[in-house]
């Protein structure tokens, strides 16, 4: 549309948005189908597409859910005021867990998993403890070199293998188990999340982020909050690192590497960010562009750099409040007066 | 001896790394995390220009140094300068861009042996029973000379008033004529030419390699955050905490164990002082 002088455009609702907001939404089928579209189409698109596709699409579409749980706990945390440039902190914790436990005392995947997950919240959560006073800037500085500093504990050190990695550790016992458990995992969190930050418990986190200081000043102490949605994002962190780790069924010092820390913020800068959704579909959409990207190799990571840099500075609500709007939301154009 | 000779050193070096980083973010309120890109950038820039120009050192790397400013000049004025305000889009941008930076400098095969840059001067000094070659010796000269070169610079010419007028209060500066834009872009410039003196003075201690410059952004955060950003001083403090320590750990303990320093140094100082040692300055309002 040209831009004319001496009008404007004009957004308005739907009519079908303003009566299904409200309980009117059972009046017809077409309202309800208006509101369960946009959730339902996707939940069963992903949960079909596993049948759908072949070996290797299939272990792309696992790698777009373990990023996808890294950038929904970034948009958690950043939800309360928290943004980290480290979330292959998580990732890392909860992959050496699983590793660990899986590799020293030979426990079976199915155990290891929810081990890492709980243990990874909790390990994640007392290791940013001192830092959980910082905020902004400072917050991020401190978990951006945290991951790095462990890369070179554990290289230094020779820990958990050191730079050779722990190998053969056991994988799952179906293909389609792991497929499934990634999708589901994916699906369970984005939906979870979601419902946290809305109830008042999630309120208070979103407040924090808001004006930490009023929080403080309405008798909540705001660092045990702080640290519980360290555990929650964490937590999911963890969940994706020990996935990925029998996956691959290997471990090495690259789950602490950039990848897991620029990837999503990637994909939540593309998405956009708040609503979870956003994060999701754009880890949905940056993987499989950075798989069918592998051939160029190290240049990945500046390609995602660029989409970082471009998408917010182009788009910087994001996509996904881009397209609520365009489904909500009409145009058109008025006279200016 | 040795211990203090080298400890010195290695303070300097810290301190030369993070001064570009403290001084854009002390003025302009801007982390740059794309500071240890911009550093090795300058180390391959002044290479090229020695290899593939033919240009002696002395002339290329002031070229170099003159090249990364600009480059952080235009980096403020064409990216930042969109994002301006929003802190958390500053930082990824910053970010994303020193990544970018570095992984295509990987991914163009910059790194190996013959990638280095010469020495000043050759052959050394002994000082107290210590052997020390004079590069080290250029190295402490070039980190008081800038310390001292800055504080002049901040304090006595109208550039540097501008950028003070800004670190204190923006809208004020703004109502006498300083255009923050301006002082902004400035400031970024400074501190990448800062980070480009820094490449020059210690890069021909070692061989060049891209992922220096993700160490060199963590030695300059980790001191950042242990001395506070705002406060040279602290600065100073600050890398002399993380330098001396590196190298008793290195003596006492193991090498190994130097990279562990800087970590529990943040750590103990977050859950000490959260402010770092000196950064009174903004205490309650940025940090906690």
């Amino acid at each position: 549309m040209t831009k004319q002088e001496g009008y404007r455009k004009k957004r308005l609702d739907r009519g079908i948005k303003a009566r299904s907001d409200t309980l009117f939404a059972v009046a017809s089928w077409k309202e309800i189908l208006y509101l369960m579209i946009p959730r339902f189409l996707p939940v069963a698109v992903l949960l079909l597409l596993p049948l759908f596709l072949g070996n290797y699409w299939n272990k792309v579409l696992v790698y777009a859910c373990i990023y996808g749980l890294l950038a929904l706990s970034w948009d958690f945390l950043a939800s309360c005021g928290l943004f980290s440039l480290g979330q292959s902190l998580f990732f890392g914790v909860g992959a050496y867990i699983a590793g660990g436990l899986n590799y020293y005392f030979h426990l079976p995947p199915l155990i290891t998993i929810p081990i890492a997950t709980i243990a990874g919240g909790i390990l994640c959560s007392a290791l940013l403890t001192p830092v959980m006073r910082l905020r902004g800037v400072y917050f991020a500085m401190v978990t951006l070199i945290l991951p790095l500093l462990l890369m070179k504990i554990i290289e230094t050190t020779g820990v958990f293998g050191g730079t050779q990695g722990l190998s053969s550790l056991s994988g799952f016992p179906h293909e389609m188990l792991s497929i499934y458990i990634a999708v589901v995992g994916f699906l369970a969190c984005l939906f979870l999340f979601r419902r946290i930050i809305n109830t008042d418990y999630g309120l208070i986190l979103r407040a924090i982020r808001d004006d930490d200081r009023s929080v403080m000043s309405g008798g909540i102490n705001i660092y045990w909050r702080k640290s519980q949605a360290l555990f929650i994002a964490g937590a999911a962190g963890g969940f994706a690192g020990a996935l990925m780790t029998h996956h691959y069924q290997f471990l090495g010092m690259s789950v602490f590497a950039l990848d897991y820390s620029i990837l999503p913020v990637a994909a939540v800068a593309l998405g956009g960010q708040g609503t979870f959704a956003g994060a999701a579909i754009g880890s949905m959409l940056l993987v499989p562009l950075s798989e069918a990207l592998r051939a160029l190799g190290g240049l990945r990571v500046a390609i995602y750099c660029g989409v970082l840099i471009v998408s917010i500075i182009l788009l910087p609500e994001g996509f996904f409040h881009y397209l609520a709007r365009k489904y909500h939301q009409f145009e058109k154009v008025v006279k200016i007066g | 001896m040795s211990l203090l000779i080298y400890g010195l050193i290695n303070s300097v070096i810290l301190a030369l790394y993070t001064v570009g980083f403290s001084l854009t973010y002390g003025i302009s309120g801007l982390a740059n995390f794309a500071h240890g890109a911009l550093y090795i950038l300058s180390g391959f820039v002044a290479w090229s220009l020695m290899n593939a120009a033919g240009l002696p050192f002395a002339v290329s790397g002031i070229l170099a140094v003159l090249i990364t400013a600009a480059i952080g000049f235009a980096f403020y004025w064409v990216l930042i300068l969109r994002v301006r305000g929003i802190p958390l889009a500053e930082l990824i941008v910053t970010f994303a861009a020193g990544v970018a930076i570095l992984e295509l400098m990987t991914w163009k095969g910059f790194y190996g042996l013959r990638y280095s840059l010469p020495v000043f001067v050759n052959g050394g000094v002994e000082i107290a029973g210590v052997g020390i070659d004079y590069q080290r010796l250029i190295v402490l000269a070039s980190g008081l000379v800038l310390v001292i070169g800055l504080w002049l610079f901040v304090h006595h010419t109208r550039i540097g008033l501008a950028f003070r007028a800004m670190a204190q209060n923006e809208r004020t500066a703004l109502s006498i004529g300083i255009e923050s834009d301006w002082i902004g872009a400035l400031s970024l410039a400074f501190g990448a030419a800062l980070a480009a003196i820094a490449a020059m003075v210690v890069l021909p201690l070692g061989v060049m390699e891209s992922t220096i410059g993700y160490d060199v952004l963590i030695y300059a955060l980790a001191v950042a955050i242990v001395g506070g950003l705002e406060s040279t001083l602290g600065m100073i403090a600050g890398s002399f905490l993380i330098g001396y320590g590196q190298i008793a750990a290195a003596r006492y303990i193991g090498a190994k164990w130097m990279v562990i320093v800087p970590l529990a140094a943040i750590v103990f100082v977050l859950s000490v002082k959260p402010s770092g040692i000196f950064g009174k300055f903004k205490e309650l309002e940025e940090r906690v």
